[in-house]
């Protein structure tokens, strides 16, 4: 089933075309990979779909809903969490806070019972801290869970990203370059809990320069290169393709 | 002893109220801080809530607490209206606009008839005692240490911490910088609404750019991750002048002086404030929470 659908999405910053006639389709409970060069236009591609961006022209459905004239907040709202190539957690809170405050989709938190001081709001709170440590745990931060996000490692701020995009319990996460300055015995781990969340019937769609990881990870890959889209395929596919080779490589020819 | 305390109170009485009033005017700053947003507006606020009240008190023969809320609800109400357009502006920006806000209330104040002009709005029955302030301090404390934890408390933190990743959790970003833009406008209405009845009367220079300053100063100094933070700050900033005289130093512009080095060893050696020495603790209590 057809979960994510970009249909002849274009971007233009002045001058600069940074996407041009991007279509391509995400099957339900798979991972997609999206690769190609520096400057292909790929985390353009991610901010349209998350509604940071809006684009010039095209559209995005997601389950039949289109994404593409909503807001990033309504885009969440839907269903879609992504992490960021800049990671962007909240610095000064805990990895368990990071995580609690990513359920502001799913949690209720009202005001009132609160200030009332009825037994609802901490049976919630105590709830949420629960749920909020298992999604620790599952990305390997259990024992963080009072660490600032500040202080930790570069590889573990990445985990914390995702664990803080899956608290609400999106149905399609977008991940940009999530094993980016991982070890390598970090970045087996990151592709065994995508392999997992797949398997759970979330679908996930990255971007990611570590070919192995590519290859190894996902059922069908879309090559950008200079905002457009070269092929779209399955991995064998993608590597055998004269133009992903030449677009990685460089074509023998000097006046291409 | 209740006798020392009751002389303490004769000699000390106006200090105390004023770091009450400046205590609740700080809080009102706090709900902006909280989300990383950096307005000059809440002395207008204030300002706008004392006339309100004073002029139903005095035209409308309003009695003293629907005065007060009334002086609140309208400073809300500009808030709101205010808020929506320029809450799209962010740091230094958001900061001269709310300042030129500020400014437009004090000329308003000083050429309207019904606010007295320059002179001010006098005659205001000072009904305001010393355990009606501290009651409301009381209230919006309480309000704002139980709203940390709330839905609106989480949103307001994570969106000073970053906006853009706020958004793609699907929080709503312009109505929360909205809703706290007002609730501080209310609560600044509120103190000053009580300052006007605790005064005689109030004039467009008690609330104006410096006194907005102050406010953020009182932030700085306390902190202004918990909500006892601006309450320190407040306190001890307005008693200092006392402090000072304690210890045999004439107030005056020495005490300018004192206020700039305290703010600048805070910002130094303390960068969440004097609060902090109340909250070092806070990771292990973390870990218990999760345990």
């Amino acid at each position: 089933m057809i979960d994510l659908r970009v249909n002849n999405l274009s971007r233009r910053f002045g001058g600069l075309q940074a996407l041009l006639e991007v279509s391509f389709e995400v099957t339900r409970g798979t991972v997609h990979g999206l690769i190609g060069p520096n400057g292909a236009g790929k985390t353009t591609l991610i901010n349209i779909l998350s509604g940071v961006l809006s684009p010039t022209s095209g559209e995005v459905f997601y389950r039949d809903q289109a994404l593409h004239r909503l807001p990033a907040h309504r885009v969440a709202a839907v269903g879609v969490a992504r992490t960021f190539q800049n990671i962007r957690l909240f610095p000064t809170m805990t990895c368990l806070e990071n995580v609690q405050a990513g359920h502001h989709l799913t949690a209720r938190r009202p005001l009132l019972p609160r200030l009332l001081r009825l037994p609802s709001a901490g049976r919630e709170d105590r709830q949420l801290a629960v749920h909020s440590g298992e999604i620790l745990a599952r990305v390997g931060l259990g024992g963080k869970a009072s660490h600032l996000a500040k202080n930790l490692s570069y590889g573990e701020r990445r985990r914390l990203e995702i664990a803080r995009a899956l608290s609400f319990s999106p149905s399609l996460l977008l991940l940009d370059e999530p094993v980016a300055g991982m070890r390598r015995a970090e970045a087996a781990e990151v592709a065994n809990l995508v392999r997992s969340l797949a398997g759970e019937g979330m679908t996930i769609l990255l971007i990611e320069h570590n070919m192995s990881f590519v290859m190894n990870l996902c059922s069908r890959i879309t090559v950008l290169n200079f905002g457009r889209v070269i092929t779209t395929g399955s991995p064998e596919e993608v590597r055998g393709h004269r133009e992903v080779v030449e677009a990685y490589l460089g074509s023998g020819d000097p006046h291409a | 002893m209740p006798e020392q305390l009751v002389q303490f109170y004769a000699v000390y009485g106006s200090v105390i109220n004023f770091i009450g009033i400046n205590a609740l005017l700080a809080l009102s700053l706090n709900v902006t801080l909280a989300a990383g947003m950096l307005s000059l507006g809440n002395a207008a606020f204030a300002g706008l809530g004392g006339y309100a009240a004073g002029v139903l008190t005095l035209h409308f023969k309003m009695p003293y607490v629907a005065s007060l809320c009334g002086g609140a609800l309208a400073a809300g109400l500009v808030g709101l209206v205010l808020g929506l357009p320029v809450l799209r502006l962010r740091g230094v920006f958001l900061a001269m606009a709310t300042l030129a806000f500020g400014e437009v209330v004090r000329i308003t104040a000083v050429n309207l008839e019904i606010t007295g002009g320059a002179e001010g709005l006098t005659g205001i029955p000072n009904v305001t005692q010393t355990w009606m302030i501290y009651l409301a301090l009381a209230g919006a404390a309480y309000f704002m240490a139980v709203m940390r934890r709330s839905r609106l408390g989480w949103a307001l933190v994570s969106m000073r911490e970053d906006e853009t990743a706020s958004a793609c959790l699907g929080i709503h970003i312009t109505y929360y910088k909205v809703v706290a833009f007002t609730i501080g406008a209310m609560l600044a209405g509120l103190a000053g609404g009580m300052y006007a009845h605790l005064n005689y009367l109030i004039t467009p220079r008690d609330f104006g750019f410096f006194i907005a300053v102050d406010l953020l100063i009182y932030n700085i100094v306390g902190g202004t991750r918990v909500w006892y933070g601006p309450i320190l700050g407040a306190a001890l900033i307005t008693a200092l002048p006392e402090i000072l005289r304690g210890v045999g130093v004439t107030a005056g512009p020495i005490r300018m002086a004192v206020n700039g080095l305290i703010l600048l060893l805070v910002i130094l050696f303390l960068p969440n404030g004097l609060a902090s020495f109340f909250t070092r603790f806070r990771p292990a209590a973390a870990k218990a929470e999760t345990a």
